[in-house]
């Protein structure tokens, strides 16, 4: 955690999950766990955020809407799932109108998985999550200055 | 001559948890009319009936929704255990009882924290936050989990609570209660929390009831409805009184959850007095052949399920009428006539849970 110089700020969608990992990902930013330790604060605007934590699977109707938020928000970024269904589909694999994982619309960096995530392991994606986005963003820095050069 | 605008408001939205989408007809700043669309969670579980077996479908029903999982696994549970002609336990029946009531104050604690959030007053979000935490540490000492837990099987319950772990819970619920009266005095009694909420999306007594709404939102309108007085579980032991409000506008609403709150722990207090010591849960033979409904109170109002099964191991059908489907035509009637600034507040006020509309 020391190298980290950057208070990455983070977006939660509900793709169509059952709530049970939302109210989780909230839970992270309650007094308990409380992840505004590592300076991850919870927006709700697109334009600001850097991590993009993202519940249930992927549906017909939301595809776009998924599609839309990544792209709204400014590199670099880092895409998180969390729970089951956004990994993989989870136990709503099979039903008629999920696709599946969050990963086949959009890349995603970090899975976190559970039924429901715990918030344990929610906040473990998260660190990971900012470790990455200082990683995206140094290697994104070099490589504008070694152009400029 | 006031303007005219449609304004989109979500899915994705800073107050909104959860994906719906309205299209507000304005003129200037008042809404005319509210349109909602739905389909952004749906993942059509009711067709897994088809695929996974009557067995297995208890762990589906109970991610229909994470707020109130359990209650879900109960309502699905109790209307195979009616087809199959199964008497569980009356431990069990007492079990289901606590932890239902349990469910509902984590989850009308839930809604007041995100209702504070909606009109800007974090402090008080995240002290009933904290508050809710004691309730999942309960559930986790019991049974393992947090907000899913998985204990409803057909035929009774999964895990006991031992007579020394339930006098543990009433303690820290005892201790619980002196909090949650700090607390929701702030809600009642705060100068800031009243100007947002009085008087704003008034819901007539007429109005509540040509519109169908249910639970809390029925209640807070003056009329009692409650489904825990049909006796289902344990409810027919237990002595309790159907909070309403005549009110009938969004403080209403907020002051009906904050007595229902105290009234869980009441009950939950009886509960525990009069737990009788028997076995958990009964060996279930068979396949389910046959249809039976089930109306259960949750947290957001009156759930209904209706399942038929034909004899095999796949029930043929599972239905399931949610709380916030209900009500969703009576915020409508709400929406119609307020300050564009309230929209949020006021789609909060019905305790949105949208995973349980569209499952």
């Amino acid at each position: 955690m020391k190298n980290i110089h950057k208070s990455p700020w983070l977006l939660h969608y509900d793709g169509s999950s059952c709530n049970g990992c939302d109210i989780e990902v909230l839970a992270c930013t309650t007094p308990v766990y409380d992840v505004e330790r590592f300076g991850v604060v919870n927006t709700g605007n697109p334009m600001h955020a850097d991590i993009f934590l993202i519940t249930g699977g992927i549906n017909s109707q939301n595809e776009d809407v998924v599609k839309q938020i990544y792209e709204q928000m400014p590199g670099p970024k880092v895409v998180v799932a969390v729970g089951t269904c956004a990994c993989t589909g989870g136990i709503f694999k099979e039903c008629y109108n999920i696709k599946g994982g969050v990963d086949t619309v959009i890349p995603v960096d970090i899975y976190v998985p559970g039924c429901a995530a715990r918030p344990e392991s929610i906040i473990d994606g998260v660190v990971k999550a900012v470790a990455l986005f200082q990683e995206k963003h140094d290697k994104k820095k070099r490589k504008e200055r070694a152009a400029k050069s | 001559m006031p303007k005219r605008s449609i304004v989109p408001f979500g899915p994705q939205h800073p107050v909104l948890p959860e994906p719906i989408h309205l299209d507000l007809v304005l003129e200037d700043e008042l809404v005319i009319e509210a349109i909602p669309s739905i389909g952004y969670v749906h993942r059509g579980l009711e067709s897994l009936v088809a695929k996974k077996d009557f067995n297995e479908m208890v762990y589906v029903t109970e991610r229909i929704c994470g707020i109130c999982s359990f209650m879900h696994g109960m309502g699905y549970c109790s209307a195979v255990e009616q087809i199959m002609n199964v008497q569980i336990p009356r431990r069990a029946e007492f079990l289901r009882t606590i932890w239902a009531e349990m469910s509902r104050i984590h989850s009308h604690l839930l809604w007041l924290g995100l209702l504070a959030d909606a009109f800007g007053f974090e402090a008080l979000f995240m002290q009933s936050w904290r508050l809710r935490e004691k309730i999942l540490d309960m559930f986790e000492i019991a049974t393992g989990g947090r907000v899913i837990f998985s204990v409803n099987k057909i035929g009774g319950v999964l895990k006991d609570m031992p007579a020394e772990m339930l006098s543990n819970f009433v303690a820290v619920l005892d201790g619980m209660e002196k909090e949650l009266r700090e607390t929701t005095q702030t809600f009642l009694d705060d100068y800031t929390v009243k100007s947002r909420l009085v008087g704003v999306g008034i819901l007539t007594e007429e109005d509540a009831i040509r519109r169908g709404a249910v639970g809390p939102m029925m209640r807070a309108s003056g009329i009692e409805v409650d489904m825990r007085k049909t006796g289902y579980a344990a409810y027919d032991e237990i002595d309790f009184q159907v909070i309403t409000s005549k009110e009938c506008d969004s403080f209403a609403r907020c002051k009906v959850r904050i007595a229902e709150l105290f009234q869980s722990i009441e009950i939950i207090r009886q509960a525990v007095s009069k737990i009788p010591d028997t076995e958990i849960s009964v060996p279930v033979k068979g396949f389910p052949n046959g249809e039976a409904y089930v109306r259960l109170e949750q947290p957001r109002g009156e759930a209904f399920y209706y399942v038929r099964a034909n004899g095999s191991k796949f029930v043929d059908r599972m239905r399931v009428r949610t709380p916030t489907f209900a009500n969703i035509p009576a915020l409508m009637q709400v929406l119609q006539g307020c300050q564009f600034g309230d929209v949020p507040l006021l789609i909060l006020t019905i305790d949105p849970c949208i995973s349980c509309t569209e499952r």
